[in-house]
């Protein structure tokens, strides 16, 4: 990275590490939101950007992660510190499922990405008539439970969360940008370019895919560990549905899909861009219903239009912080 | 001579038309042999089966000591054998260095190393002015060498070049056909599918002959082209 990206990043994240000292309430909800969207863009983009496959039904991982996590608690009084260790191979097992049988029996693209749907829609289905975790009537995390209160059991107050989502989209981008150099990244990379020469070179195209379906179904669920106990109720409805999965996938889109910082900067346009339009219809006094919605596709629809490949390789063009040969 | 392919009796059936029929033949370590044939002659099936890309229905397939029939094309490529495609399949989005480098990590886990060997496989595959240009944006000749280039990185005791000499001028020919000598005289063993015979009579010490899936000659450039089948078959019958 040029001296001047460096300078950039590290500018960010003082930025980020200090805005609590000024920051109001909301504000700190709102950054909270685009670390959680920029790290789970993250995980998202590691199996589709880098490693060519697209899942739409990452709410399964996010999901699994949450309901685990959630309800090790509520049960059997596991904190979330022991019990995100479980919920990570809960969904890492449920990712090499699901991309077992895909790619196994080479369904491919669109398809495949129709069976990672089918696979969180049926989740949401189990789950929705799961006694043990309040079915569809929803699992909710008392606070009343002595020490629920505390960091150690992932309560508290704004600050805590903030800090945790800031150090996960930190400790993701950070990962990613590592894999991306290492060896497995370069074979990732020719196996979404063209799988039949990426085999040709000697890659277990399979092997590979299940790398990355792992990393990103595991990280989705450490994910799904932060929104079970960021909002501190979960029904299967929201947390398993498609959108849930849609706005995962946004922010890299937008951003950049395939590169490191394109999660981020989609993250940080989108959600103050929610944020915003929300506050500007409320200014306005409309009320008809899904005109949020309408702006909010109406604005994605331009940027994709000028920028079909995300923002960030443009703006990182006009930085000049493309990589060049000494 | 050693043989490091031994090809013995391989059929392959799509439904009813037979590509391949029980086609046998040796590469000896060291040589350049050249399979030749009409269009539709089962060269390009022949090979996809030596690649692993098609399981034969029937036969053997020794490399090196080992039968490889069957097996999946990234369990071959690791066993020595190197490949290009006829219609070229470069990584488009990628760099021609990272398309090499990519080859080059089936040597190595150390991406240090794959970068060395990917800048003298550049070198001798005159590559290294273009190595940051993006894949997609190279002429058709150039795109040719970058597929043997990804090949040869691999390490490769055996190269398998599926028509890399089509679409090229005469220049161009000339000039891989020299860069094929030079792997050869560096120790690589290339089996070879050609259309061009002024490259592969260039560079084949055996030449084997395909019609309609079958074996009709094998030999020296000189029997082989003066075989009355051949000349019949292949270069047609006005040649005569």
């Amino acid at each position: 990275m040029p001296p001047l990206g460096r300078a950039l990043c590290a500018l960010l994240l003082l930025a980020c590490l200090a805005a609590p000292l000024v920051a109001d309430r909301y504000l700190l909800s709102v950054l909270i939101l685009v670390f959680y969207f920029a790290y789970l863009g993250q995980a998202w983009n590691l199996l589709m950007g880098f490693a060519g496959q697209l899942s739409l039904g990452h709410a399964l991982y996010l999901g699994l992660g949450a309901y685990t996590a959630t309800a090790l608690w509520t049960l059997f009084g596991i904190g979330p510190w022991i019990g995100v260790f479980i919920a990570i191979p809960v969904a890492t097992a449920a990712g090499l499922a699901v991309g077992w049988l895909g790619w196994r029996f080479a369904i491919q693209g669109v398809y495949f990405a129709l069976l990672t749907i089918a696979f969180a829609e049926f989740t949401r289905i189990g789950f929705d008539h799961l006694a043990i975790t309040g079915a569809s009537a929803g699992l909710f995390l008392s606070v009343s439970t002595p020490g629920a209160d505390k960091w150690w059991n992932l309560g508290g107050g704004p600050l805590l969360y903030y800090y945790i989502a800031l150090a996960l989209a930190v400790g993701a981008t950070l990962l990613v940008a590592r894999l991306r150099r290492s060896p497995l990244g370069y074979r990732w990379l020719a196996v979404r370019e063209d799988p039949e020469a990426a085999q040709a070179a000697g890659i277990n195209i399979i092997r590979a895919r299940m790398i990355a379906m792992a990393i990103s179904a595991g990280m989705t669920a450490i994910g799904g560990v932060f929104y079970g106990f960021y909002y501190r109720n979960l029904f299967p409805s929201q947390v398993f549905d498609i959108s849930r999965s849609i706005e995962i996938i946004i922010a890299p889109i937008i951003g950049g899909l395939g590169t490191i910082f394109g999660p981020i900067v989609g993250a940080i346009i989108l959600t103050p861009l929610g944020e915003s339009l929300t506050a500007l219809i409320q200014h306005f006094g409309v009320n008809t219903p899904g005109a949020k919605s309408i702006f909010y596709g109406l604005v994605l629809m331009v940027i994709i239009s000028l920028q079909p490949s995300g923002v960030w390789p443009w703006l990182a063009r006009r930085l000049g912080l493309n990589r060049s040969r000494p | 001579m050693t043989e490091l392919l031994s090809v013995s009796g391989i059929s392959k059936r799509f439904r009813g038309l037979t590509a391949v029929s029980n086609v046998s033949f040796n590469v000896h370590a060291g040589e350049i042999f050249a399979v030749i044939g009409p269009n539709g002659a089962g060269k390009t099936t022949l090979f996809s089966m030596i690649a692993g890309a098609l399981a034969p229905d029937e036969g053997r397939i020794t490399f090196a000591g080992e039968r490889i029939e069957g097996l999946r094309p990234d369990q071959i490529a690791r066993r020595g054998i190197g490949r290009t495609f006829q219609i070229v399949r470069p990584f488009p989005a990628l760099s021609v260095e990272d398309n090499v480098v990519i080859g080059a990590l089936l040597q190595t886990d150390a991406l240090d190393r794959a970068h060395q060997i990917a800048e003298q496989t550049m070198v001798q595959l005159d590559l290294i002015g273009k190595r940051d240009q993006i894949a997609s944006s190279l002429t058709l000749p150039d795109r040719k060498r970058l597929e043997v280039a990804r090949a040869l990185a691999t390490g490769p005791k055996l190269l398998l070049l599926d028509e890399v000499m089509a679409g090229l001028r005469p220049t161009e020919t000339d000039r891989i056909v020299a860069t094929l000598r030079e792997l050869n005289a560096g120790g690589v063993t290339i089996l070879l599918i050609e259309h061009v015979m002024r490259a592969v009579t260039a560079l084949a010490s055996r030449i084997l002959v395909l019609h309609h899936g079958a074996a009709i000659a094998e030999g020296s450039p000189e029997q082989v082209l003066r075989d009355p089948a051949v000349i019949e078959s292949y270069l047609g019958a006005e040649s005569l």
